[in-house]
Order: C-alpha cells, then structure tokens, then sequence
C-alpha cells in the first residue's frame, strides 16, 4: 500500500423508516488502495452515526457487504477505491436493486434465502463438486482425497444477492428464483438431485432467464450462473427427453 | 420453563450462542445489535476452527476448551464448517525446538496429533514449504464467520429470541439505586428510540465491553487488541496451516471457498469503533504467509482487513494474555445488581461461553435448568432471515 491520499466524495443512497429517499455527500480522504468498504465505514465512525449498512467478514466469504458502486453491483470489501474511482472523484453508493430497501444501504434478501432453501443448496459439499482449478463448469477429473475420504468445502456461492440486483429479469419477475438459486441447483445436478426438476423445469425457473450474463459478470465468487442456468437448461431437457423414451 | 426477561447486548458470536442457550432454558430473549449479525470481531476471524495445538504449550486452559468445543461444533453446526484438518509444520530450527514442548502440549491437553514425514506432509499439501522439517496432523478445520453466527442465531429466533438489528444501546435503565433493569435504544433504520425492560442484560459485547459497562459507572480489564488479516486469491491447500513454535504474527494460513487468508498480528488501541489496516502488517502477512506457502508470493492481494480481539487484562502485551474468558457478575464484583458481562474467550469457544454465562445468570435468578446446547443441533443459518 502506498503512502499516497485520494479526496474522493462518497454520494451515499439515505433512508430511514416510511421517509423519502434521498442522497448524502460525504468528502473523504483515502488511501486509493483502501476498499470501498472501508470507506463506508469510516464514514459512520466518524461523520454520522445513523448510517446503516451490511458487512461481516471484510474478505469476501460472507456475502454481506453487497452494494451498488457507481451503478455496478460490488463486493465492497474487495473492491479497490482506485479501481472504481480517480483522485477528485465520485463514488455513488446504493443498495442492491431487486430487494426491498430496510434502511439506507440495507436490503431485504428473505427472497434470495428462500429460493436457495427450495434447492437445497449446500452450504458445505464434497470438493468434486466444484473444481478450484480452471474456469469449467464441469466437475473435474481428477480430484485430490484426503487418502481415500473426499475433502469437503464451503460451496463458491456466498449468497450475496449481487446476480439478483444485475438480473435484468428479476426486477420485472417477482416470482423468479434467479441467478444464484439456479445455479446451486445446477451445482448439484438433475442426477444426483432429480426431484430438483419440478422446481427449476417451469416459467420462474429456468425459462425465465433472458440470458443476459449479467450475473456472471457482477459474480465476486466464481459461480458463474449465466453458464450455469444454459448448463442446467441442457439437463432439464435431457430429462424430459429421457422421458419421453420411457426412461426414469 | 422461567418466564424471565434477558436482554442480550452484542450478537456476535458470543451473544448469538447466549441468545440460543437462553432460548432453550426458557427465557424470553431479546438482542439488541448496532449493526448486523456478525459486523464486529466475530465476522473479520480469520475463521479456524481450532484444535487447540496453538495454545497447548503455553495456554492450556485455552487449548483444553478449544479440542473440546471443537468435536462438539463439528456435530451441531456442520453447514458452517470444512472439517479437512490441520497440518503443524516447523521451517527452521527453531521451529524444531518447539516440537518436544508441541508433542507434550498436545498430549497433556489430549489433542490428537500425528507426526508426518516431509514427504508424506508434501504428498497431502503440495504447496507447502518444499524445506519443511517435519509435520503434525491436528483436527483442525475451517469454519464460515458469518454462517456459524446465523445459525445460532437462526435456532434461537425459532425458539422465540426476538432480534434488534442496527438498534444501538444508548443508556442503561436503573431503579434509582443505581441497579440495570433494562436498555435504552435507538433504532437506525427507523430512526425510533425506545426502552426494553427486562430482568437482566448480558453485555455480550467483546471489545466492545467497556462502551457498555461505562454507561453504568464500571469499568472492566478489557485489552482491546487487534490484528491484520490478509486474504489471497487462490485456494493453495485443503487444510489449514499452522506454524510449528509459539504463537506468533503471521503464523496461521488457512483456507477459504477459493481463497487462502494468512493472519495475524497484534497491537493496543483505546476505541475499537475503528482500526485502520496499517500498511507494515499486511506486507508483513505476506512475508511470513510465504514462509509456509512459498506460492502466496505468486497470489494476488482479494482483500486486507483487521479484526479487535477482547483480551481480558491490562498491561500486559497481548500474546502473553490468556485466550480464555470471564463472565463478571457486576453484583459481585460493583455491587450493581441486573448487569453480566462475557468478554474474551475465542470463535471456536462461543458455545461454551453462552454455557458458562448462562449459567451464571440462572444462577443469579434461581432458575434451575441444565445447558443442553452441547447436545442440540442448530438449524440452517437461512432460517434467520426466513420464517
């Protein structure tokens, strides 16, 4: 880290209770290799209390910290000031779209938890299920055992809620389980998991998606559901198509 | 079944696990917290489940609760955790010196452990320092910060815990004698202030204990000691490692989803609210990170943060202070009756913490109902935000 100091205005989305929305402009001096959560939180040690927001781990494995910065959906605490702003500049700091907005930059997230509930997403899972080499999507061929026992870990998906806030669809389709749901249930797969159909196979579920990759390019966590959902498209029908020859 | 009210300061890990345990015994439970789950110490842990080898040379107190919660986390909350293990691994000489003292510690504190050759430790864990020495297995494992406190959370919301999210304490309540019947509170997201009433509050708020305690003229032997953790971005081994000799910076590397994270350092601070990451520990991290896992210097910086750690007693520096808890009953030791106050103590320990303070307030209300948080397996952590 430098020694280096940006002055950088923080445009920061306020709401409290049934009151109007509205902006707040707070002037910091930073370090451009500070992250934006840090800002964040600087601002409510030191200038106004009454801010609300979300965080946790501060490292990317807790998924609470998701916010809108200038318009893109962003971890926040492993997002560098100096790549989403310059010395002088503005950082607009909002809550995630496609949730009900609690207070200021906190959110409502109840329909991301439900949808990941419905498939059973795993929280913790047998590493073959999601390689940690390589961009594939595929489990990989050769997976290391911890002699003989396969290792477990925690599941790429941190549920923050970002591919729900960048889905074009999901603003317009309450209904619909979105990005990261279809994805976990592609994760564990129509063979391993065939009563997963019913809940993806239909209007809100996979059909849904407009495939606009969204998701996959505000994803800070390699799950990659844009690929995910046309992978688990392919399952569904290779389901139906099985079916339909008389198959289980 | 008790029908008295506890209002719990803090859901950290310590006031979650309170919340639950009380939940169980009967109380009413209310939290009251200014952020959200997790937002202050708990969540910022590095996030090792420990075994306890850390601490069995020189804190065996500590390492004796940590094997002990250990095994009984691993069973109650096992969509928080990677169970993969630990490894132990000495790079130098001195780390060498430390390995009697290590295979005693473990032994004494019935931690088990299981020595490696340097090519057997490389054959599990590739990435290690290919001049490692020697190595031991422990039980080790990695756990989710935020998860393994909503889980807590979640289980005592369904036995009826009522939570206070972003709601700030701003007062204690007295009855003119000076004795606590209840919090002052200020709710940030509807910008409301209003009282609860109870028929005792549980200051669960780690560092940030004495904030809490002042507000009732007390003060508490709180060292406020924080440290820099530094995530990577990228998973280099399945387990976590740990560096063979006594606890030191930079001497855990553990790993996460995708991610290794290296940790940590300790410094004094007065106001725990905020704590920059100073700039010498991150680069710090990295140099002694690298020295486990020589590929660190290979890996690209995801995210560096720090994290206060409540240690109980003043003056002393921070590494030789004990990694135990205390639960102070303010009756006892100021003559203010209403108040209990948890502070120390570790994430691997927080059950044990809710257990013994718990105790201490049925104790205190004459409630007569055994712990069974041991035994009683949490809920899934989505269940806090879903009825």
């Amino acid at each position: 880290m430098s020694e280096e100091k940006w002055t950088v205005n923080f445009v920061v989305y306020r709401k409290k209770g049934d009151g109007e929305p509205h902006y707040q402009t707070f002037t910091l001096e930073v370090s451009p290799d500070e992250y934006v959560i840090d800002g964040v939180e600087r601002i409510w040690a030191f200038h106004d209390r009454s801010l609300v927001f979300a965080h946790a781990c501060h490292h990317s494995t807790c998924g609470a910290c998701g916010m809108r910065v200038n318009g893109v959906e962003k971890l926040t605490c492993i997002t560098r000031i100096r790549d989403v702003t310059k010395n002088g500049g503005t950082l607009r700091i909002e809550p995630l779209r496609n949730f009900p907005v609690i207070s200021d930059l906190v959110v409502d997230m109840s329909r991301l938890y439900v949808g990941m509930d419905k498939v059973h997403a795993p929280a913790v899972h047998p590493l073959s299920l999601a390689p940690l080499e390589g961009e594939g999507i595929k489990p990989p061929r050769d997976v290391p055992m911890d002699g003989g026992k396969e290792y477990l870990r925690l599941a790429d998906c941190i549920e923050c809620g970002l591919c729900i806030s960048a889905c074009p669809v999901a603003g317009t389709a309450e209904e619909y389980l979105g990005p990261a749901v279809l994805a976990a249930a592609q994760l564990q797969g129509l063979k391993r998991a065939p009563d997963l159909a019913e809940v993806v196979d239909c209007v809100d579920g996979v059909w849904r998606c407009h495939s606009a990759y969204e998701c996959t390019a505000v994803c800070p966590s390699n799950v990659d559901p844009g690929w995910r959902i046309m992978d688990l498209r392919r399952q569904v029908l290779a389901q139906r198509i099985k079916r339909w020859f008389g198959g289980a | 079944m008790s029908q008295f009210h506890a209002i719990v300061i803090g859901a950290g890990f310590t006031g979650v696990a309170i919340a639950h345990d009380l939940a169980l015994r009967g109380f009413r439970v209310t939290v009251v917290e200014r952020g959200p789950i997790a937002n202050g110490t708990s969540g910022r842990t590095h996030g090792l489940l420990h075994s306890g080898a850390r601490y069995a040379v020189n804190d065996q107190e500590s390492a004796i609760e940590c094997i002990q919660e250990n095994q009984i986390l691993r069973l109650i909350v096992p969509d928080a955790i990677e169970p993969n293990g630990g490894l132990f691994i000495a790079v130098d000489e001195s780390d060498l010196e430390y390995r009697e003292k290590f295979i005693q510690g473990c032994e004494e504190c019935k931690i088990p452990i299981r020595e490696l050759t340097p090519k057997e430790a490389l054959r599990i864990e590739p990435n290690l320092n290919p001049k490692l020495l020697t190595a031991f297995t422990v039980p080790d494992g990695t756990f989710d910060p935020l998860r393994l406190a909503l889980a807590f959370a979640a289980t005592a919301k369904s036995n009826g815990a009522v939570f206070h999210l972003y709601t700030d304490v701003v007062d204690l309540l007295t009855d003119g004698q000076g004795n606590i019947k209840g919090v002052k509170v200020w709710n940030r997201a509807n910008d409301k202030r209003f009282e609860i009433e109870g028929d005792i509050v549980v200051n669960a708020t780690g560092a940030w204990v004495g904030q809490i305690t002042s507000m009732a003229g007390i003060r508490v032997p709180i060292a406020p000691t924080p440290g820099v953790m530094v995530a990577y971005d990228k998973r280099l081994t399945q387990r976590a490692i740990n560096r063979l000799n006594k606890p030191g910076d930079g001497d855990i590397v553990l790993p996460q989803r995708r991610m290794m994270v290296v940790g940590t350092t300790s410094f004094s601070i007065e106001d725990p609210d905020y704590v920059p990451v100073l700039p010498d520990h991150v680069a710090l991290m990295i140099e002694r990170g690298s020295e486990l896992i020589p590929a660190l210097r290979q890996t690209k910086e995801r995210g560096a943060y720090m994290a206060t750690r409540p240690l109980i007693g003043s003056g002393a520096p921070g590494r030789s202070i004990s990694r135990t808890f205390k639960a102070y009953d303010h009756k006892e030791t100021d003559n203010i009756e209403g108040l209990v106050t948890i502070t120390g103590g570790k994430a691997t320990t927080l059950r044990l913490m809710a257990e013994k303070t718990v105790d201490l307030v049925c104790k205190k209300l004459g409630v007569n109902v055994p712990c069974t948080t041991a035994e009683t397996p949490l809920i899934s952590y989505r269940k806090f935000y879903v009825d």
